[in-house]
This record gives structure tokens, C-alpha cells and sequence, in this order.
């Protein structure tokens, strides 16, 4: 598939492009259709586009980590999400706080984790069966 | 908020600073020692009584809860004292070693682990600070890991200490059951009603095997010795001074509940007394000073275990005389044994002689040790073994006989470990023999000038440290003071009994030794050997088994997996009576039908085509057919995932189907195509009856609105299945997506070997 001249100068567009939509679908989610998982496996696909074309390679220096780094960050933003709310009010971890009055808070932190997680599982499974 | 938890917590929280500080400057690794120091100076410093209780899960029961009281001050004050010579030697001893960053970390992370035992107050607690003393005690055992002696000695002392830890959890269950708390105080203010329950006896035993496991008694009592391989500040330190009389401490930490108990006193007389015989016999057959002292050890801790078992008030004191005398004098032993095994090259005391001209300084040390061990008078020794003799003459039956014997092995190992080696003409050393630097030298001469200064002041002790943990063991005071004169003169004339026939023996023992060591069939016969029977038997059973599950064919194994999953649930159905067909009048559109026959159309195609590119296609049709349904069902998150999904998965399926070689057809004969096509029925019938019965369930409506309502009030979304996912449900989704990463990271693994990667 390397051959495809078109594929191979259309694949960093691709890749732009779906990310944009993928953080588009993630921030939306929560009022809209979208989210953290859905916005992921966009993302996701981006980079399996990408690496189709150009090789796991270039989309591993593109990544700069390992995917299984993402993941790791994404859990770790997830948990990270449900502490302030132990340290506020010595509520259930994991209980949503949010800036007065805006729709910024613990909960998009915890979505972007999902969605990284969701982005490092599945280029962890599909990037070593693409060509080099 | 008491200053209790902090104590526990220091030691843990010092780990990643000696790790990296010694890592970084190895030259400051008697530093370390200033923190077993100050816990020490800190310890003292506090009143009994002290303590702190944090709840946990309260309908559980769980709590965190610590206790200072006299069992548990003697104990602590043991473990950070001598903890502090321990450090400060084995900062010397391993001087320039590699890995000397990780030993002291290991060192502290166990010195916390047993503080954290000795101090808790709730069983959990307890229990997880006692399993972390098993696993320390393992990488510290094992702390030479590129001999397989080591390996194997650090193996045997985990699987012994970790099953009888097991074994005393199931004890802790019952007893928290039968005591309705799990707080150890509260728990033995109720001692009668407990030991009257019926789970009593189950109690006794789990909990007293746990113990016998962790205190080598007979007959697990064959790891101690093989734990020799550590090094010798780890000999020292876990394997005769603190560690191993864990055991004793629980035992004697729930004497109160249980003393009335025949079963508890029989079981802890029965196993004590054997253990010092065994151990006694086996300390005499052996020449290397280190596994000579580990069965002397073994002695103590019979010896402290039967006097636990017994009823007489008396034994109490004499069990704490002795466990603090036994801890000084074995703790100086073993690092002396420690000196000169590195100055001399050598542990076998058959070669060993004359090192006093070289090294006087330690042969003084050794003397004073040696002397308290065999109970010379003017040392503390003198008393442990006075109070000994006076509670064994006070029972009648073979104990008095076992006593006079064990007490002269006793002399013996003193004699051949602290005299011996250091008395006659110089030996021939490949070295030249001098003494150790002070950092060595220091720790073991002052424990053993402990013993003689408690032994010519008794009263220093007496009533701060002996009588408050004497009386928790009994439950109430003692009313005894060390140095009163205890027993009578048939004590006396046994104790001068037991050192004569200690010094002839030692005189002997040179001809005696090698007879007992022609003994074989002690090796032969002995539990070390049934211990390894059995790891022996585990490795042929699994290998049978593996040979007759694990064909190697991948269809084989998807196969079986399959029928046991799907045929599982099928059965369980049907058993249960869960079969239903939903019938539910709800209007169906056109579109809908439609994409019903095109899902079926693409079923029908994977399972009917011969090229597996179409098969794939046919595949992806089902799933793209099922997201445009879950669209017409008013479900666009679930369409969205769906869609993206089945792009990922068809992308990666053709990906691979390019890069593997096979494109031949199907190669399966006609039995093994019906054999496979009657599996795929089965799956797909258990499947449907299965989405049936879940249909079948009423459906609670209010869960949906309530959901509906909350979403933007309480989670600021109107996406009602996205805030499920991050606020309502997080904790699950936590759960999910931390189930991702593991699975990504097993593929990983998977993956690397396949393509042939280095493996880390």
C-alpha cells in the first residue's frame, strides 16, 4: 500500500484532520453525541491511516511515546481526576467538581484520560501488524 | 492524633531516600543508621498506653489502629535498637558492594514492615505488615541472587512463612467472626466468651500454624538454617533477633484469650519441646558457625513457645527474660560469626582456631556473648536460665529431662561458636587476620555488654521493660521482679548440672561432631527433604497436565474455549429456567427491516463464503448494519462507537490478511466443517437466548429518568450516556479503561515476541 503516491502525500493531512475531529467529538461529548471513547477511536484511526501510508515508524515518531505510554498517562489522568474531590469536600473519589460557573472541570480531565487510553490500546494492538 | 502512625510511616517513607541518596553517595551508608536511632530514642520517650484508631470501611469493620503497650514496647525497642547496630555494621560489612543501596533499602523497608507489626492494634493491619516481613525477609535471603543457593534458600523461607501466613489470615476471618471487631485490644478484653466459641479450636490451630511457620517450629522448622545464605547482618537482624519471634510475639499477644485452652497449651508444649530437641540435636552435628547458631535459635524460639504454653504464671516472665536475652546475645553472635567468616575466610569451626592473638577486641565480645548464652552467673543470661528452670521443674513429665539437655547443647554451641574458634594456637589463614573497622565492631560488643550490665543491675529493666510485657502475655501483673532470688536449690544444682554436662560435651565435641554428621538419614528423612518432594511432585503434576490441555492448535483451543463459555451459560439457562421469549408490542419501521435482512445477508456470507477477504467483508457488514440500526433506535453515541469501531477493525483484519502468508482456501475436512459450523450454531443460540432472558427482565423505567433529570443539574451534560461514563458511573469506567491498558500491555508483550524483539 506504500506505492499509493495519493496515499502517501494525503496521510499527515488525514492525520491532522481526524485528530482536529476527534477533539472536536471529545469536547462536544458532553452535551452532544461524542466523548472521550468515541473521540479516541477517531483519533485512532488517524494514526492507523497514517501508518498505513507512510509505515509504524513514521507514526511512532510522530507519537513521540509509546502508545502504551499514552494509555499510561490517560489512566493516570483519570485518576487524578477523582482526587480533587477528596481534598475539597471529603467526597467519593471520582465525584465531579467543577470551576464555578463553567463547564471546565474534573469530568473533561477524566474524558481526555479515556480518550488517551482509548488511543494507546488500540495503536498498541494494530501499529505492530503494519509495515514498517 | 497520636504519634504512632508516624513511627510506622518513617521507615517507609525513608525507602526512596536511602535507595537514591546511597545510590548516588555510597559513602554515607552508616548514615542510614541515625533512623532505627531516633526511633529508638523515640520510643522511649513514649507513655504505654498509647494509641491511634482511623477508620477505614466501618461496615466492614476495617480500621487501622495502632497500640503501645508493654509486649509491644519490648519488641519495638528491640527492633529499632539492635535495627540501629544492624545498619551501622552492614554498612561496613558490604562496604563497596554494588547493591549496598538496595540491601539498606530493603533493610528499612523491613525494619518498617516489623514496627508496623509489633505496633498494630486490628488484625488487617497486622496481617499485611507481617506478610511484608515474609517478602522482605525473602529479598534480603536472596539478597546474593546469582548463587542458587541463595535463590533457593529465599524461595523456601517465602513458600514456608507465606502459607502459614495464609493459613493465619483464615484464623484472623474466624476470629473476627467470632469476636465481632477486629481490633485486638477489644478482642482479648473479651477473652472468655472467645475461647468458648465453637470456632475456637479452628482459631488455635490456623493461627498458631501461622506462627509455628514464621518462628520455625518443628515441623517447619527447616527453612531457618537454609536462610543462612543471607548475609550476615540479615542473620543478625531478621533470622534471630526480631523476625522469627514474631511468631512468639502473636502467640504471646493472644495468650490472654487463649491460655485456658487445652488444645492451646498442648499444641505449643508439644511443638516447643520437640523443636528444642530437634533443634538441639542438629546444632550439635553442625561445624559451620552460622547454621550452628540458626539451630540454637531454633532452640530459643521452642524454648519461648513452650513457655507461652504454659499455665504457670512465672513462664510469662521467664519467656520475655529470655526473648531479650536471646536477642542480645544471638544478635552480637551471629555478626561476630559475621567478622569472622570475613577475616578469617572461614565458618567451619572444626578449622577455625586462635584468632584471639589477631583479633582480641572481638574475642572479648564473643566471650561476653558467649558466657550470657550459657548462663554464666553476673549475666543477664544467668537469670533467663534460673527463671527457665525453675517454671520446667514446675511441670511434671518429660520437660524438666528435655530442658537439662537442650541447656547443655546449649553450653556446647556457646563454647564451639565463642570460645573455640578464638582460644589454641593460631591456624593457617590465606590472610592475614586483624581486626575489624570499628563500624563492625562496635554494634556486636555493645549488645553483648548489654547482657552483662542487666545482669549486674537488674533493676534497670525490671520494672520499665520486663514486668509491663510479662503482664500483656498474662493479662494481669505479675508481681515478679528480676533479681529476686527465683526457685530453689534444686534449680541450682540443675543449672550447674546442665553446665557440667555442657562442658564435657564441649570437650568432645570435636569426636562427637563427626559422628552425628555420618547421620544421614536426618537429610534424608527430615522435612527439608519432604519440602522438596513436594515442589517436585507440583512441577511433574503440572507437566502432566500441560501435556494432555495444551495440544498447540490454535483451532483447538478457540474450540474448547468457546464450548466451555457458550455451553456454560447455555446450561445454566436451562437448569435455571431462564428461558424466555420477550414479547413486546413495539411499532416496527420499514428501514428497520431492511437492516435486519442486511445483517443477516452478511452473516450469511461470512459463514458461507470459501475466500476469507470476503468473509471479512461479510463481517464488517454486520457490524456496519448494526450501527445504522442502533441510529434508527434513537442510540447516535452508540451508532458513532460502533461505526468507528468496525473502520479499525476492518482496516487491521485487511492489513494483516495482506501481510500473512497463507491465501490459500479453507483446508478443513467435511467432519471438522460440521463440527465447526455446530459450534457456531450453539454460540449463536446461547447468544440470542441469552439477549432473550435479559430482555425478559422488567425493565425499571425510573433508573432512565432519574438519569435524564440529573444529567444537567447534577453533571452539567446533556449528554445523558456521556456523563454515565464520566461522572455517574466513573468508577467503572476507571475500572474499564484500566482493563485496556493491562490488555494492551499483555498484547505488547505477545506482539514483541512474535515480530522477534529483544525482550525486556
Amino acid at each position: 500500500m506504500k506505492e499509493s503516491l495519493i496515499l502517501r502525500s494525503s496521510a499527515r493531512y488525514v492525520l491532522w484532520t481526524s485528530l482536529a475531529v476527534s477533539l472536536f467529538i471529545l469536547l462536544r461529548g458532553h452535551n452532544e453525541p461524542g466523548g472521550g471513547f468515541i473521540g479516541g477511536l477517531v483519533g485512532a484511526l488517524g494514526f492507523v491511516f497514517h501508518a498505513l501510508a507512510l509505515g509504524q515508524g513514521a507514526t511512532r515518531r510522530v507519537l513521540r511515546l509509546d502508545p502504551l505510554a499514552w494509555a499510561g498517562i490517560g489512566l493516570l489522568a483519570a485518576a487524578l481526576a477523582g482526587l480533587p474531590a477528596l481534598l475539597h469536600h471529603g467526597e467519593p473519589f471520582l465525584t465531579q467538581q467543577w470551576l464555578a460557573g463553567t463547564p471546565i472541570g474534573t469530568a473533561l480531565l477524566f474524558d481526555v484520560g479515556v480518550y488517551l487510553v482509548v488511543v494507546g490500546f488500540a495503536l498498541a494492538f494494530v501499529l505492530p501488524f503494519l509495515e514498517e | 492524633m497520636s504519634v504512632l502512625p508516624l513511627l510506622v510511616a518513617l521507615p517507609f517513607l525513608a525507602i526512596p531516600l536511602v535507595a537514591l541518596g546511597l545510590r548516588a553517595r555510597p559513602g554515607a551508608a552508616p548514615l542510614p543508621a541515625l533512623l532505627p536511632l531516633g526511633l529508638f530514642l523515640a520510643l522511649l520517650s513514649l507513655p504505654l498506653g498509647a494509641a491511634f484508631t482511623s477508620e477505614r470501611i466501618p461496615s466492614l469493620g476495617l480500621e487501622t489502629s495502632f497500640r503501645l503497650d508493654g509486649l509491644s514496647r519490648l519488641m519495638a525497642l528491640l527492633i529499632t535498637g539492635i535495627g540501629a547496630g544492624i545498619f551501622l555494621y552492614a554498612s561496613a560489612y558490604l562496604k563497596g558492594h554494588p547493591a549496598l543501596h538496595r540491601f539498606l533499602a530493603v533493610l528499612t523497608l523491613f525494619m518498617g514492615a516489623m514496627l508496623g507489626a509489633v505496633l498494630a492494634d486490628d488484625l488487617f493491619s497486622l496481617f499485611v505488615f507481617w506478610e511484608l516481613t515474609s517478602l522482605a525477609s525473602f529479598m534480603l535471603i536472596g539478597f546474593d541472587h546469582e548463587r542458587a543457593a541463595a535463590r533457593k534458600a529465599a524461595q523456601q523461607g517465602l513458600m514456608v512463612t507465606v502459607a502459614g501466613g495464609l493459613a493465619m489470615l483464615a484464623g484472623f476471618l474466624l476470629l473476627a467472626a467470632a469476636a465481632g471487631t477486629t481490633r485486638i485490644s477489644l478482642i482479648l478484653a473479651q477473652a472468655e466468651s472467645i475461647s468458648a466459641h465453637p470456632f475456637a479450636p479452628w482459631i488455635v490451630l490456623l493461627v498458631a500454624g501461622g506462627c509455628f511457620a514464621k518462628s520455625a517450629q518443628w515441623p517447619l522448622h527447616f527453612w531457618l538454617p537454609n536462610a543462612m545464605a543471607a548475609p550476615a547482618p540479615v542473620s543478625a537482624y531478621l533470622h534471630s533477633a526480631t523476625m522469627v519471634k514474631l511468631g512468639v510475639y502473636l502467640l504471646a499477644r493472644f495468650n490472654p484469650a487463649f491460655q485456658e485452652m487445652v488444645l492451646w497449651q498442648g499444641l505449643l508444649t508439644g511443638a516447643g519441646g520437640l523443636t528444642m530437641l530437634t533443634g538441639a540435636l542438629l546444632a550439635l552435628r553442625e561445624r559451620d558457625l552460622k547454621r550452628k547458631l540458626a539451630w540454637s535459635t531454633v532452640v530459643a524460639l521452642g524454648t519461648l513457645v513452650t513457655l507461652i504454653g504454659l499455665e504457670e504464671p512465672l513462664a510469662a516472665t521467664a519467656a520475655v527474660v529470655f526473648l531479650l536475652v536471646h536477642a542480645l546475645y544471638k544478635a552480637s553472635l551471629f555478626l561476630i560469626s559475621g567478622i569472622v567468616d570475613k577475616k578469617a575466610g572461614t565458618r567451619d569451626a572444626l578449622v577455625l582456631r586462635g584468632l584471639a592473638r589477631a583479633m582480641p577486641l572481638t574475642a572479648a565480645a564473643a566471650a561476653l556473648a558467649g558466657l550470657s548464652m550459657a548462663g554464666a552467673p553476673g549475666f543477664i543470661g544467668a537469670f533467663a536460665k534460673d527463671l527457665l528452670f525453675t517454671v520446667q521443674l514446675g511441670v511434671p513429665g518429660l520437660l524438666p529431662a528435655i530442658a537439662l539437655v537442650v541447656n547443655a547443647a546449649m553450653v556446647v554451641v556457646a563454647g564451639v561458636v565463642a570460645a573455640r574458634p578464638f582460644m589454641g594456637r593460631p591456624m593457617e589463614a590465606d590472610r592475614e587476620v586483624k581486626e575489624p573497622p570499628l563500624a563492625m565492631l562496635a554494634p556486636p560488643m555493645l549488645l553483648a555488654l548489654l547482657g552483662l550490665v542487666f545482669g549486674l543491675m537488674p533493676g534497670l529493666i525490671s520494672a520499665a521493660l520486663i514486668e509491663p510485657a510479662a503482664g500483656t502475655i498474662l493479662g494481669r501483673p505479675t508481681g515478679v521482679a528480676l533479681g529476686e532470688k527465683q526457685g530453689d536449690e534444686l534449680v541450682l544444682l540443675l543449672s550447674f548440672a546442665a553446665l557440667g554436662l555442657g562442658v564435657v560435651m564441649y570437650l568432645g565435641w570435636s569426636r562427637l561432631q563427626p559422628r552425628l554428621a555420618g547421620q544421614e538419614w536426618l537429610d534424608r528423612y527430615g522435612p527439608d527433604s519432604a519440602y522438596g518432594e513436594v515442589l517436585r511432585a507440583v512441577s511433574r503434576t503440572a507437566v502432566a497436565v500441560t501435556r494432555r490441555v495444551q495440544s498447540g492448535s490454535l483451532r483447538r483451543y478457540l474450540a474448547l474455549s468457546l464450548l466451555i463459555v457458550f455451553g456454560g451459560a447455555g446450561l445454566v439457562l436451562v437448569l435455571a429456567g431462564g428461558l424466555a421469549i420477550p414479547w413486546r408490542a413495539a411499532p416496527v419501521r420499514v428501514e428497520q427491516v431492511l437492516l435486519v435482512l442486511l445483517i443477516a445477508g452478511g452473516a450469511a456470507a461470512a459463514a458461507l463464503m470459501r475466500a476469507l477477504f470476503a468473509q471479512v467483508m461479510g463481517a464488517a457488514l454486520v457490524g456496519f448494519g448494526a450501527g445504522l440500526l442502533f441510529l434508527t433506535l434513537g442510540a447516535p453515541d452508540l451508532a458513532f462507537t460502533q461505526f468507528t469501531v468496525e473502520v479499525i477493525a476492518v482496516v487491521l483484519l485487511v492489513a494483516i490478511l495482506a501481510r500473512l502468508p497463507f491465501r490459500a482456501l479453507d483446508a478443513r475436512r467435511a467432519n471438522e466443517r460440521r463440527n465447526d459450523a455446530l459450534l457456531a450454531g450453539l454460540v449463536g443460540a446461547v447468544g440470542v437466548a441469552v439477549m432473550f432472558a435479559m430482555l425478559s427482565v422488567p425493565f425499571d423505567a425510573r433508573i432512565p429518568e432519574w438519569m435524564g433529570q440529573a444529567a444537567v443539574p447534577e453533571a452539567k451534560g446533556r449528554n445523558v450516556v456521556n456523563v454515565v461514563i464520566v461522572d455517574f458511573r466513573a468508577l467503572d469506567t476507571l475500572g474499564e479503561i484500566a482493563v485496556l491498558l493491562i490488555a494492551a500491555l499483555a498484547a505488547a508483550a505477545l506482539l514483541a515476541k512474535r515480530a522477534g524483539r529483544k525482550q525486556p
